[in-house]
């Protein structure tokens, strides 16, 4: 294991980080708006979070005791815009900004003050959106799918609502086609496509999803307002149109989307998997080609969520179909991790933990899945806290499992110092069990007959309730630890080796940690022993 | 910035610009034009305001960005790698910008095809006729079964918007020829065809506005015509804001031409194409258009 | 660490088990396998995938598990070479593709047989209105609004000081029950008036979404008779989690007195017409009787209702205007307008406005002390209560003008308003 590459790092000529504030407000640094993601991630992540509590306080008996039913859907409604848009998508694209550019040899992204342009408008669209709380009329009521009539409904919130999203969906597009051009254009010579570490491949496809179902939701919004606005009759029968076909426009951007919140999850995972094992992915090509396939599919599945609107029986029969099949290559991903494992040398170190409990957790989520895309099932699960359970294990020990395991796994490469190991597990024991003891309930009171998106819930209920609402907190102050040990990490520790983990292969592993702040002037060479793939057989 | 171009000693090393503050300035401009949107549509007095200085900042911004983008490329800061990471990002954008038209589309195919027939009873909606619309029939163009916005005309499809299909064709030919010309090397004749591609965007404006107008005062064709307004208006609409957008890009790039900032010797000349590209999209929607909003 | 994983894997697979059906008297763990065949069947449906993911569960986290546990560093395990066999992807490619159809198939036949819709013996058409759901019974003259029950809606309150669990069927009651007689396939035409609701009786049917526009169809056949609970399934707005559903089966013979009670009429002529789909009656026109009021008393109980507290009359949209208003020649007085006018506010306006008038600010309700519009110009307040704005529902379809008038001279000269302004139906009449 060399520590090769020796890089100047020092020319004269290069532009370092500017002192002060400004540095973060003029950055096109890769490695810096990785960093602003990634805090801007967590504050959101905190602030969804606890949007969250005041659901879980609500609901944690029956009867009415803290809020205003409109506050309440409210609530509902911001912290899953303010989790999707704020703390899943941004702690993704912080991640392929840390990382992408490392893992293909690559001096930063191919269009760095876009880079930067797509980060900053972020705080400002959430500042937009977070100041309809404060608005006549109150914030957003109508859900996170802002289904006409009811969102046309709204105060004063609803341009500053479609106005937030359409900054959201600009600065997703703009750095979807930065990570697009950047896999496409900067890789070192000799990093084939088919050479490219997994978190790569999934980001290109998650970044190809996000381009084409952006600007759809974007229109989907533009349509709002002008019905609301501008005396348009896209959402009203009266005047030829339907409201349900906003949720046709939503869903076709909606589906890819939750995708998008899980692909670069599988890549993340696809990557620390064989490192803890010590033994290479297993059917690298098959998980390319799986991304591939899932991706094409989450464009014909879109009406699995609208079963119940009442469509012609031939459209149920063939988005039942399509959803299904996607069982097929996302199996196929999990039976890779597993054979991943299989015969390994595994050892469990923070990162290795999160990508288990996502394996396990993630798969319980994909049955619930499952499940719902039967339509005759769905018709009783639709929206009932059967779907909450579903969606939940898919998005937090899904998704933000695995950005905590990304977390936690490059964190070391980012600092240059080992993260406290023990408070690591620590965390990580919490989270897990709490986070099952808050939405493992809520698939029995789903079966049960609760609704969804509702502040107050008939007495049967009350028991799976008060647990769901016991665990949330318990997930919630749990994530405390996280910020310590990430704080504590930057502040110091045991100094880490370049490769940091034993057995880690790659060339973002061939540079020091912590990471030089322009990783590779000119582009590397990519040997045999740093390909994480299976092709270094084939060449 | 041309410190760092000569320094580019090694071909492969990419241009990474320094740090800079457009694009958070640019973000402050978005911020201040939607707040005052918002504010407008609140019927805030202000708000009209705040968007006008919003949207002027937007203009100072872009300009001010492109100007440095293209001091950096008259720098020679850009080689063939960078003008590929150009390429790709236009293409990628020109694809999102076809998955925005994407969405429109499909609400007309969604109006006409499935709810209207549906509204007139068709398919298992025959109790939805029945009960709520008895008497409405499935026609198109309609302004559904309350005649929202109330009776209106259409605007034919074999006068001005056949006239504006040519024009823009024609356009996206003449564009063509100068860039032949460019490459070339002969000036003049690019110039000139530049100028007759700017006349004839300007051209196409004119007829729509001209239309609108006849829309709005003789047909009682509004954005308020129901389902059929709403369409026609919200495509042809966000068409003509393209239109506009890429005429005022050829006539910057005209300019540029007429600078020379653009040697017939140097094949980066990308700024010229992307315009192309822009240009020949906005021709391929208003083709969409033409067939599916009018003539059908 | 190791008794740690452990724990979790059984804490995981404990509710598991329960679900299975044996833990199910205790707590309502479980889909209800309701009263009626298509439930029953989607039921089995729901066992069916259940239980083949749990199969496939066992098969993957076992494998996963006895490499956690056999193939760990700190035991010595030495990593295998291999990475790639096409053969096994092959087969993990085409095996769940099998299992799928399996699933798919019994899958299909149930959602074709319940979109068939066609042959049945009644008709209802439900209307959702925020918040509330309207019951036009097609083939017997039959209508009625169903509101959160009263008992409930006191206790809903926020801090109310009600125990909820001390109110029978908390949130699961309604002051007018839907009748329907046992055995019939009964179908439901699904209309909404503002937004978008949902209807779901989970032991009966699954849900259908009422969209404003259009309209659905679902049924359902009850096997057994008595009382199902369910409620307002899609989100449309403040009052989503207070518009229940209750239905009570009955016997043909009960179905019958029930109907005539209501003042409707059993004939069975037009419900045979219905069930084909060429009856031709309008929302607007089905003549209904205004004696649809249920006092409380000993005979409501027997009927399923709750004790119904206000007046439900029937307000005809489509109707020519000022036809049936009762008020005599010279109007209603004062005090009828003050007791009636306090009674709808109560139960109507209250939600969002307050009992005391005072509103809401925060949630952008504003008061009615002093509101420049209960206080001002009374052209405006009528239009604002008949038509809504904003957030505000219109009122022109679900109450009748005798209710208009009382409430809005109650907001007159309640809260201080002391305006003195007097309001009779025909004022609204004329508004219309
Ligand atoms: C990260 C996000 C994410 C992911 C990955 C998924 C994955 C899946 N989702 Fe989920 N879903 C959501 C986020 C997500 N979902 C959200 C947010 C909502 C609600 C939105 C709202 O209404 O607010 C939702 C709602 C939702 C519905 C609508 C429910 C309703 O409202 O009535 C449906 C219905 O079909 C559905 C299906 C599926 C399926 C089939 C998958 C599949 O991709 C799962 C595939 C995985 C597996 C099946 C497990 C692993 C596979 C094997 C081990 C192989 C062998 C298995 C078999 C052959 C069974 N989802
Ligand atoms: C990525 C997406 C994401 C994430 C991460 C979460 C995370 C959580 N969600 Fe969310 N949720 C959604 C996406 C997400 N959710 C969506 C899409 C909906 C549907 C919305 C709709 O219906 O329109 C939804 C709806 C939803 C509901 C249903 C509401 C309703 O139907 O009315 C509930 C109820 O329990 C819930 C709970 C939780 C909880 C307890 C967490 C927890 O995991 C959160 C834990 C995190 C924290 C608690 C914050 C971090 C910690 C601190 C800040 C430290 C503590 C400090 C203090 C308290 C001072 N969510
Ligand atoms: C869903 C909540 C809701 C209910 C129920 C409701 N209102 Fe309102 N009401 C509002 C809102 C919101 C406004 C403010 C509308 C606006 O100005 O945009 C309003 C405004 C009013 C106003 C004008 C007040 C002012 O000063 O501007 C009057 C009068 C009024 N309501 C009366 C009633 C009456 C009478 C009822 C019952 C029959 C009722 N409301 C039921 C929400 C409600
Ligand atoms: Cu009606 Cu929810
Ligand atoms: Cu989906």
């Amino acid at each position: 294991m060399s520590e090769a590459h020796a890089h100047d790092h020092h020319d004269d000529h290069h532009h370092g980080p500017e002192p002060g504030i400004m540095r973060w407000i003029k950055t096109t640094n890769h490695k810096d708006l990785g960093t602003l993601y990634m805090w801007f991630s967590f504050t959101m992540f905190m602030i969804g979070g606890m949007m969250a509590l005041v659901i879980r306080a609500e609901l944690f008996q029956p009867g009415l005791q803290f809020v205003d039913p409109g506050f309440f859907n409210s609530m509902t409604t911001m912290h899953a815009l303010v989790m999707i848009f704020g703390g899943v998508m941004p702690g993704f694209v912080g991640l392929a900004n840390w990382m992408v550019p490392m893992m293909i040899g690559a001096s930063d992204l191919a269009l760095p003050r876009i880079n930067n342009w797509g980060f900053w408008i972020l705080p400002f669209a959430f500042t937009l959106l977070l100041s309809t709380l404060f608005v006549d009329g109150g914030a957003p009521a109508a859900g996170w799918t802002m289904y006409p009539p009811l969102v046309l409904q709204s105060g004063d919130s609803l341009p500053l609502l479609i106005f937030a999203v359409h900054m959201m969906g600009v600065s997703s597009i703009t750095g979807a086609i930065n990570i697009v051009v950047t896999i496409l254009n900067m890789r070192a010579p000799g990093m084939t496509l088919l050479k490219m570490p997994l978190f790569v491949w999934t980001w290109l496809i998650t970044a190809y999803l996000l381009i084409a179902v952006m600007p759809v939701l974007a229109g989907a919004v533009t349509m709002l307002l002008t019905d609301r606005y501008f005396g348009t009759s896209f959402f009203s029968a009266a005047g030829g149109g339907d409201p349900v076909m906003f949720q046709h426009i939503f869903w076709f951007f909606g589906h890819p989307e939750v995708y998008i919140m899980i692909l670069p999850a599988f890549g993340i995972i696809s990557m620390i998997i064989p490192v803890f094992a010590r033994k290479t992915l297993f059917g690298y090509d098959s998980m390319v080609y799986a991304t591939a396939s899932i991706a094409f599919l989450s464009f014909i599945v879109w009406a699995h969520h609208m079963f119940t609107v009442g469509m012609p029986v031939a459209a149920e029969l063939f988005f039942m179909f399509a959803t299904m099949l996607i069982a097929v290559p996302t199996g196929v991903k999990v039976f890779n991790w597993v054979a991943t494992m299989w015969k390994g040398s595994m050892s469990f170190e923070t990162p290795m933990l999160f990508a288990l409990a996502f394996v396990f957790l993630f798969t319980i989520g994909g049955f619930s899945g499952l499940m719902l895309a039967i339509v005759p099932a769905d018709f009783q699960y639709h929206d009932s806290y059967f779907v909450v359970a579903h969606f939940h294990y898919v998005l937090v020990p899904g998704a933000v499992f695995s950005i905590m395991a990304g977390v936690y796994f490059w964190l070391p490469k980012w600092t240059g110092h080992m993260y406290d190991e023990k408070l690591g597990k620590l965390h990580f024991w919490l989270s897990t069990i709490f986070v099952n003891v808050t939405f493992f309930p809520q698939h029995f009171s789903g079966l049960a007959g609760m609704p969804r998106r509702i502040p107050d819930y008939a007495t049967q209920f009350a028991e799976f309730n008060m647990i769901s609402s016991i665990g949330a907190f318990g997930f919630g102050f749990s994530q405390l630890i996280l910020l310590f040990v990430v704080i504590k990490c930057i502040r110091g520790g045991q100094p880490a080796t370049g490769r940091v983990w034993e057995g880690a292969r790659g060339l973002e592993w061939s540079i020091p940690s912590p990471a030089p702040y322009h990783s590779f002037e000119t582009p590397p060479d990519v040997p045999d022993s740093e390909v994480t793939s299976a092709q270094e057989q084939h060449a | 910035m041309a410190s760092e171009a000569t320094l580019n000693t090694k071909d492969q090393k990419y241009f990474v610009p320094e740090p800079s503050a457009w694009p958070f300035m640019m973000t402050i401009s978005m911020f201040v034009f939607m707040i005052g949107f918002a504010s407008w549509l609140n019927d805030a007095e202000i708000g009209k305001y705040i968007f006008g200085i919003g949207l002027v900042m937007i203009l100072a911004m872009s300009f001010i960005w492109f100007r440095g983008v293209v001091n950096e490329s008259l720098g020679g800061s850009y080689r063939v790698w960078e003008d590929k990471t150009f390429r790709w990002s236009m293409s990628w954008f020109i694809f999102s910008e076809v998955m925005f038209f994407a969405a429109f589309f499909g609400a007309l195919y969604y109006a006409r095809v499935l709810s209207v027939p549906w509204l007139s009873g068709e398919g298992s909606e025959f109790s939805t006729n029945e009960y709520l619309w008895k008497g409405f029939e499935a026609a198109w163009p309609t302004n559904g079964p309350e005649s929202v916005g109330g009776e209106f005309q259409t605007i034919p499809a074999w006068g001005v918007p056949f006239l504006n299909t040519i024009i823009l064709v024609v356009s996206g030919i003449t564009f063509e020829i100068a860039h032949h010309m460019l490459k070339e090397g002969k000036r003049g004749v690019c110039l000139a065809f530049m100028g007759l591609t700017v006349a004839l965007g300007c051209l196409f404006l004119f007829f729509q506005a001209e239309e609108y107008i006849l829309a709005y005062q003789q047909l009682n064709l509004t954005l308020g015509s129901g389902i059929y307004g709403s369409t026609f208006f919200m495509l042809t609409g966000f068409h003509g804001a393209h239109v506009t957008l890429g005429t005022l890009m050829l006539a910057i790039i005209t300019l540029r031409i007429a600078k020379g900032h653009f040697k017939p010797t140097d094949d980066s000349h990308f700024a010229f194409e992307s315009v192309g590209w822009y240009w020949h999209f906005v021709d391929v929607v208003w083709i969409g258009l033409f067939v599916f909003v009018y003539v059908v | 660490m190791k008794s740690l994983l452990r724990n979790t894997v059984l804490a995981m697979a404990a509710p598991l088990l329960l679900a299975t059906g044996q833990a199910r008297a205790a707590l309502e763990l479980n889909m209800p396998r309701g009263v009626t065949e298509i439930t029953r069947e989607v039921y089995g449906l729901h066992m069916l995938i259940f239980w083949i993911c749990v199969a496939i569960g066992v098969v993957v986290f076992g494998a996963m598990i006895w490499s956690l546990i056999y193939h760990r560093h700190s035991k010595g395990a030495k990593p295998a070479q291999f990475h790639e066999s096409t053969t096994v992807e092959i087969a993990w490619t085409l095996v769940p593709f099998l299992i799928l159809i399996g699933m798919a198939i019994p899958a299909a036949g149930t959602l074709i047989k319940i979109e068939d819709a066609s042959d049945a013996d009644m008709s209802i058409k439900v209307t959702g209105y925020q918040w509330m759901w309207e019951y036009e019974y097609l083939d017997h003259d039959v209508q009625f609004f169903s509101r959160l029950d009263e008992a409930t809606n006191q206790a809903r309150q926020l801090k109310s000081g009600i125990d909820p669990t001390s109110v029978d069927n908390y949130l699961r009651d309604v002051d007018k029950y839907v009748v329907v007689p046992v055995d019939q396939k009964v179908r439901l035409l699904l209309a909404s008036n503002d937004v978008i609701h949902a209807w779901w009786v989970p032991e009966l049917s699954g849900k259908k979404d009422a969209i404003p526009g259009f309209i659905n169809e679902m049924w359902f056949k009850a096997e057994k008779t008595g009382i199902y609970r369910g409620q307002c399934a899609e989100l449309c707005g403040r009052g989503h989690g207070y518009m229940p559903i209750v239905v009570k089966v009955v016997t043909e013979s009960e179905f019958e007195a029930w109907v005539n009670e209501q003042g409707g009429s059993m004939t069975t002529d037009a419900a045979e017409q219905a069930a084909s789909g060429t009856q031709v009656a309008s929302a607007g026109t089905t003549a209904t009787d205004a004696a649809v009021d249920a006092p409380a008393d000993s005979a409501a109980a027997d009927e399923g209702e709750g004790q119904s507290s206000e007046p439900v009359q029937v307000a005809d949209a489509g109707d020519a205007p000022a036809d049936g208003t009762s008020e005599g020649a010279a109007g209603l007085s004062m005090d009828d307008l003050m007791a009636q006018g306090k009674k709808v506010y109560d139960g109507q306006c209250a939600a969002c406005h307050q009992v005391d008038g005072s509103g809401m600010a925060a949630a952008g309700f504003p008061a009615m002390k002093g509101s420049p519009v209960a206080t001002g110009d009374l052209a405006e307040h009528i239009d604002q209560i008949l038509n809504g704005k904003g957030a505000m529902p219109p009122y022109k379809d679900t109450l009748s003008d005798e209710e208009i008038a009382a409430v809005i001279t109650y907001e007159r000269n309640a809260f201080g308003n002391e305006t003195g302004d007097i309001i009779q139906p025909a004022d609204i009449a004329d508004a219309r």
